[in-house]
């Protein structure tokens, strides 16, 4: 049985009381109970603060580039689909730059799990606004104030039939870290929406911001119910619902393609296609 | 005997199904057989055609007269009938296409007006069988037998019943017997007597790329459809069952190759495919193979651009962006087969290259390649090379230390697969530590730099082939050029080497460019007269790329840019004036 300290990684170069601490020790204390060892997930991680996350941990890691950790995600899962796959990423990256990415891989329910740090603001290129920042927070390229409406994962999640969809936030580690645990063990493309504080760049949405609006949602709640979650997932502003806004039991994409129903690409024998091509069919 | 065979209509017309069928007969009667087509942008309407040149001696490139059109819209007389050859013969169906009346230049006895409609009906089928009826129209003007035709229609046509099969032979043979009863002025006599009677494969050069892919273990291609690539998705596609292997249609061509990536990271080989527009999307993933030292190989095939420019039609305009792409300074290797045949064998080859040195490969080829079918004898699957440079299993548990990027005398670290062992496979886009971890110290760069571009480049480059050469061995003129221009290079050579002392000097490894140890090319051209760079584009940009690694400059350039492939005779006559 592994502890906490065995996924120690390099020190983090996050800013004092960064929310990203608090989702790494989530993070931390739900492999640990789920008994996964370092070499049995793999991490892809984009660029911003959030991409660092899996050099401050042990795992196999892929630390590509800003805005693609689904595509890389989703090649490892189809090459190996025994690999648990997490990709980590923020809200500058995955629903900005990556946001074509985000459509498609839960369009095909790829059994990738997806932790996005979402401090509504841009952290590693100081302080520009993000998709989820609040419409009218003004910033240095934002000097009138953000025009566009603030993006919303949830509802968005929810209209594209994800198979999994949770808010979670940094300032509850405990509830996180059963969030992180259920999004691991959903068979499905899994969303982890994590409210995180930037202590740095971010003044509006503070610690002290979100404890005063985040409620955890009633155990009575039925997240299978596709309309009753479209209408959690609309709720921001005076409330904001942290816990599991939406569900269901979608077939993953691993178990519809033929070729990996009995193995794995990469378990597969490689060297076999040259002795078994024919080339019948071009006389 | 040399005969060339066009047929011409509108999108839609079914013009392709007839020229593949035609082009199978020949080569299983054991002719050589070279076909190219000529396409619009569109699903339906405009003006199409595909050529096939038919020999009793190899061939490799379309001629410019045509010894039979057929003609299934008005268009294509209007527009080929000036490229009948003497003994010429247009074939139509004047009632589909309204044509009361030959024109007047051409001799009204070179037209065979046949009811291809109306006789399909008859023979018991639908008037879309009236391509059928044309197909052995064709068969019965050049005086051929229907035994190969009936094969291929039985075979086509195996799940579709006994009626669809016998109402498609029974049109077949109208169209043949028709055609051999009527034309009074056909005088075609295919020469079978020094043909072997074996069959020839016919294959184009997506197909061979995409074979090459599959007999190279590769386990996976993702790609988003752009002409002139998607053939080779479409051929994989084909076989996912038979050979395991998993081809993923991406959201857009960023999202191919960064699938494409983390499947080679897991232990797979991978392949995306593309056209230029798709690759410049591409690029950023490009460099991300580099810098996390994961092998991928990317098919490209030009067409004429900037933007999206001719989609269908024919240049070599990227070499240079294929070459220099990419932020930052990496190794890569880039290969532009002349042939299906060079596809299938360069293809295994990016694969072993890419792998055993952790870098990415291109194949880059172009619409002309991609589409012209060629005959072989065979391809011999015994000599594709494959071997497993990745550590798996025991091998990898068995390390008592690991670091993903180590630094070796090569350069090339072991490539562990993730989950196979306890030891943690890690990477980075950011500049890393030999585990693979962000640095951001000089000293680490520095030495991270040399590993992956100092240390693998001279030994990539020593992989690479030197160019060929054909013709005469002192020649006074060289003509020379890369990809797709192989086969009417080498055509142009043996039409001019009755009057010259000239060769062919063929590049279908480009980069890294190779050296001269093994052959000195760069002394052949320096003792030829006259030397001529031959590309489709308008910049010269091999002649640029010469110049760059070696320091020789042409002193003629052929450089042709419509979007066209050249034909025989053009090319030659362009020749000629560069050395008058």
């Amino acid at each position: 049985m592994s502890k906490p300290e065995d996924y120690k990684g390099q020190t983090p170069a996050w800013c004092m009381g960064c929310g990203n601490f608090g989702i790494l020790n989530a993070f931390k204390n739900a492999v640990v109970e789920l008994g996964i060892e370092p070499h049995q997930f793999t991490i892809v991680s984009g660029i911003g603060q959030a991409g660092k996350f899996p050099h401050y941990l042990k795992c196999n890691t892929f630390n590509g580039l800003h805005g693609r950790t689904l595509p890389v995600a989703t090649g490892i899962r189809l090459a190996n689909h025994e690999m648990l796959t997490i990709a980590v990423a923020g809200d500058g990256d995955c629903y900005g730059e990556g946001g074509n990415h985000l459509m498609h891989a839960m369009r095909r329910n790829v059994n990738v799990k997806l932790f996005v740090h979402d401090n509504q603001i841009y952290g590693l290129t100081k302080g520009q606004a993000s998709p989820t920042s609040p419409e009218g927070m003004i910033t240095r390229n934002q000097p009138f104030g953000v025009f566009s409406e603030q993006f919303n994962p949830m509802a968005f999640a929810v209209a594209l039939d994800c198979s999994f969809a949770a808010r979670g936030f940094a300032g509850d580690m405990e509830h996180l870290k059963g969030l992180i645990k259920a999004a691991i063990n959903n068979k499905g493309f899994s969303l982890v929406d994590i409210l995180q504080p930037c202590v740095t760049f971010n003044k509006i949405n503070t610690y002290e911001w979100y404890r005063q609006r985040v409620y955890r949602i009633e155990p009575e709640y039925n997240p299978e119910d596709r309309a009753a979650a479209f209408k959690r997932a609309l709720e921001w502003g005076e409330r904001i619902p942290i816990g599991i806004i939406y569900k269901n039991n979608r077939q993953i994409l691993e178990d519809r393609i033929p070729a990996i129903k009995d193995l794995p690409l990469v378990r597969q024998p490689l060297d076999k296609a040259k002795s078994d091509i024919t080339l019948k069919e071009f006389y | 005997m040399d005969y060339s065979i066009k047929i011409g209509g509108e999108a839609g017309q079914g013009i392709q199904t007839v020229g593949d069928t035609l082009a199978k007969v020949f080569s299983r009667t054991g002719f050589h057989v070279f076909t190219n087509q000529d396409y619009e942008s569109r699903v339906r309407g405009g003006h199409n055609f595909y050529q096939i040149r038919f020999s009793d001696k190899p061939v490799m490139a379309s001629r410019d007269k045509v010894d039979i059109l057929v003609a299934l819209d008005k268009e294509s007389m209007e527009r080929h009938g000036k490229e009948l050859s003497a003994i010429g013969q247009i074939m139509y169906d004047a009632t589909a296409i309204g044509i009361p009346a030959p024109k007047s230049q051409i001799p009204a006895a070179n037209y065979l007006d046949i009811p291809f409609t109306k006789l399909a009906e008859e023979s018991g089928g639908s008037k879309i069988m009236a391509n059928t009826v044309a197909t052995g129209a064709v068969l019965g003007m050049l005086g051929m037998d229907m035994d190969i035709l009936i094969a291929i229609i039985k075979d086509t046509f195996k799940n579709k019943g006994e009626h669809v099969i016998d109402s498609n032979i029974s049109a077949a043979m109208a169209g043949h017997d028709f055609a051999m009863k009527n034309c009074m002025k056909c005088s075609f006599s295919p020469n079978t007597a020094g043909l072997s009677f074996k069959p020839k494969m016919l294959i184009n050069s997506v197909e061979a790329i995409g074979l090459g892919a599959i007999a190279s273990g590769c386990k996976f291609y993702s790609a988003y459809p752009m002409t002139p690539s998607t053939g080779i998705m479409n051929y994989i596609a084909g076989k996912e069952k038979e050979f395991g292997i998993i081809v993923e249609q991406a959201e857009d061509e960023i999202s191919a190759i960064n699938m494409a990536l983390g499947a080679s990271f897991a232990g797979a080989r991978a392949m995306t495919g593309t056209a230029g527009g798709g690759f410049a999307l591409m690029v950023e993933g490009l460099s991300l193979s580099a810098m996390t030292e994961t092998p991928v190989v990317i098919a490209l095939g030009q067409r004429p651009a900037p933007a999206t420019g001719f989609p269908t039609r024919t240049e070599q305009g990227d070499l240079l962006f294929a070459l220099h792409t990419a932020h930052g300074e990496f190794p890569r290797i880039v290969f532009a087969p002349g042939t299906p045949e060079q596809a299938f064998y360069l293809t295994n080859k990016a694969f072993d290259l890419a792998e055993k040195y952790q870098v990415p490969a291109i194949i880059i080829f172009d619409q002309y390649l991609s589409d012209s079918e060629w005959t072989f004898e065979e391809f011999v699957p015994e000599k594709i090379k494959y071997t497993d440079y990745r550590l798996r299993g025991d091998a990898f548990k068995n390390l008592k230390e690991y670091k993903r990027h180590a630094y070796t005398d090569t350069g090339v670290s072991p490539m562990g697969i993730p989950g196979d062992a306890e030891h943690l496979v890690v990477t980075d886009s950011d500049e890393h530590d030999e585990e693979g971890h962000i640095v951001e110290d000089a000293e680490t760069r520095i030495k991270m730099v040399d590993k992956r571009l100092f240390k693998k480049l001279p030994l990539i480059k020593r992989e690479m082939e030197p160019p060929v050469l054909y013709g005469d061995n002192k020649p006074e003129v060289i003509i020379t050029g890369w990809g797709s221009n192989y086969g009417i290079m080498k055509e142009a050579v043996d039409e001019l080497s009755k009057s010259r002392r000239i060769a062919m000097l063929h590049f279908s490894e480009i980069y890294p460019f190779p050296s001269t140890d093994r052959f000195d090319y760069l002394n052949i051209l320096k003792n030829a007269k006259t030397t001529i760079c031959i590309e489709n584009n308008a910049t010269g940009q091999f002649a640029r790329l010469m110049r760059a690694e070696t320091g020789y400059s042409f002193n003629k350039f052929i450089n042709r840019y419509d979007g066209r492939p050249f034909t025989l005779e053009e090319l030659v006559k362009e020749i000629k004036i560069r050395l008058s």
